[in-house]
């Protein structure tokens, strides 16, 4: 690739911050250029932050109906998974997965709600509501 | 070791753990490239490890696991480093505060999602993202930091540094910080480059599981060729974006970083008087344009600009692994 080849295309995912690309300069030698974006990576960016929001849109429309408890949709707006917020919170998988049922969720100790909350740093109140 | 007063200079790089070193190493005294780091460490690669699974997406790096810069830089430029983690958030805290009140610069392990200056569209939970700090700001206590991937210097409140410092889950930090204990010196460049890139031929040509080098790029054709290309592609899509995440965003200056290693084969090529290198980063730097051609055929299908084609994709992945067989094998003979 050379310098005059390096995209800038103004990638949105990279909120107005250049990364930088190594091209080859007029001078022959490959070196550093600012590029502004490429649009073929805000694709596979956006693609994959789309989909983290389409896991939590579900979620809140499957909690406010109560078939999903808060939890769900916190995970997923967290850009978490249920893995991932297990690690986190240092909750065995099969609990989490047991606290994504409302009634089970309903009746969490505030010790266990203050560690979820914690593990995806928002307080307990946030955590109890779907916004 | 003494140590230089607070006259760091930031300098913006493509990726974190090479620009974290060359700048730790050119605060010491040695001029270093990030190429040079990135290639006197050996640490380009391929590993495709699906058992390892992140987000639900298989493990894919375009380089060597996180810490072979660090750790690989050591012996070619006698530098020593050290590395400390914590179990507790206050000692990892209290540590790096008194080793900045002393003067050095230290790198740290963090968590990109709890890094509040990253754009809110990259913050996602990875845990293995570098940076340097290099002092505080007496007024508020706010961290300076040179973070390689930013142009500018950026600075982190310490509830929040603390945060993505001590992140959980997968290649968690542990508040991991390094600093050296020697001062760098310059490497006999005659020696010290081919055994780099003798051990970068090992990695891509001869690796002992089919997972690493070039044949896992060929594993990972046969993945992609094996991806549902009817029904609900979301998932097969996301596989392929994957891939050109994995190659392009994360830091790797583009091609997955082959146009940087082509900058440090050029480099090489004077600093050992082995002209022949030269040659090759041209041959490298097409290889680079060739994974750029795949990122824009995925993405161009993930946008259904065109249809969702697993055999053309699996057919480009095979494609660059030939060229990069081919590739390896000269180098592998040019630096005998």
């Amino acid at each position: 690739m050379d310098a005059n080849e390096v995209p800038q295309e103004g990638n949105a995912t990279l909120g107005g911050h250049r990364k930088a690309m190594y091209a080859r300069g007029a001078d022959g030698r490959i070196g550093i250029v600012p590029s502004s974006g490429w649009e073929a990576e805000e694709i596979v960016t956006l693609q994959a932050v789309e989909d983290l929001d389409r896991l939590a849109a579900d979620a809140r429309k499957r909690a406010l109906a109560g078939s999903t408890s808060a939890l769900e949709y916190h995970m997923y707006k967290a850009r978490m998974d249920l893995t991932l917020l297990s690690q986190v919170s240092g909750i065995w998988a099969w609990r989490v997965r047991r606290h994504l049922r409302p009634d089970t969720f309903a009746r969490l100790r505030p010790a266990l709600l203050a560690r979820y909350a914690e593990a995806m740093g928002i307080s307990v109140d946030q955590l109890k509501r779907v916004d | 070791m003494p140590d230089t007063p607070n006259t760091f200079s930031h300098q913006h790089a493509s990726h974190c753990e090479s620009g974290v070193m060359s700048a730790i190493v050119r605060h010491y005294g040695l001029p270093l490239s990030e190429p040079m780091a990135l290639g006197l460490s050996s640490a380009l690669s391929f590993a495709y490890l699906p058992f390892i699974k992140l987000g639900g997406l298989p493990l894919v790096a375009y380089r060597m696991p996180p810490r072979a810069i660090i750790r690989g830089l050591q012996k070619p430029l006698g530098i020593r480093m050290r590395t400390e983690t914590f179990r507790s958030t206050a000692r990892g805290e209290a540590r790096l505060n008194s080793l900045l009140d002393e003067g050095k610069v230290v790198g740290l392990q963090t968590s990109v999602f709890w890094l509040p200056y990253f754009p809110g569209d990259m913050r996602f939970h990875f845990n293995a993202h570098n940076v340097l700090a290099y002092g505080r700001d007496t007024a508020n206590g706010d961290y300076l930091l040179s973070d390689p991937v930013f142009e500018e210097p950026m600075r982190c409140a310490p509830a929040d540094l603390a945060r993505a410092r001590f992140a959980r889950g997968v290649l968690a930090p542990k508040g991991l910080l390094y600093y050296p204990e020697t001062r760098p010196s310059e490497p006999d460049w005659g020696k010290a480059i081919p055994a780099a890139v003798r051990k970068t031929v090992r990695i891509m040509l001869r690796a002992p599981i089919p997972l690493i080098g070039i044949r896992g790029m060929e594993r990972v054709a046969r993945a992609v060729e094996r991806l549902p290309a009817t029904g609900d592609l979301q998932k097969s899509k996301l596989f392929v974006g994957h891939l050109v995440r994995m190659q392009e965003e994360i830091g790797t200056g583009g091609g997955g970083f082959r146009y940087m290693y082509a900058s440090f084969l050029e480099e090489a090529a004077s600093l050992a008087a082995r002209p022949a290198l030269a040659e090759l980063a041209g041959e490298l730097v097409e290889i680079g344009d060739g994974w750029r051609e795949f990122a824009l055929a995925t993405a161009r299908m993930i946008r259904d600009r065109d249809p969702f084609d697993p055999a053309r994709l699996a057919a480009l992945l095979r494609a660059q692994a030939a060229r990069e067989k081919t590739f390896f094998g000269s180098l592998d003979r040019a630096i005998r």
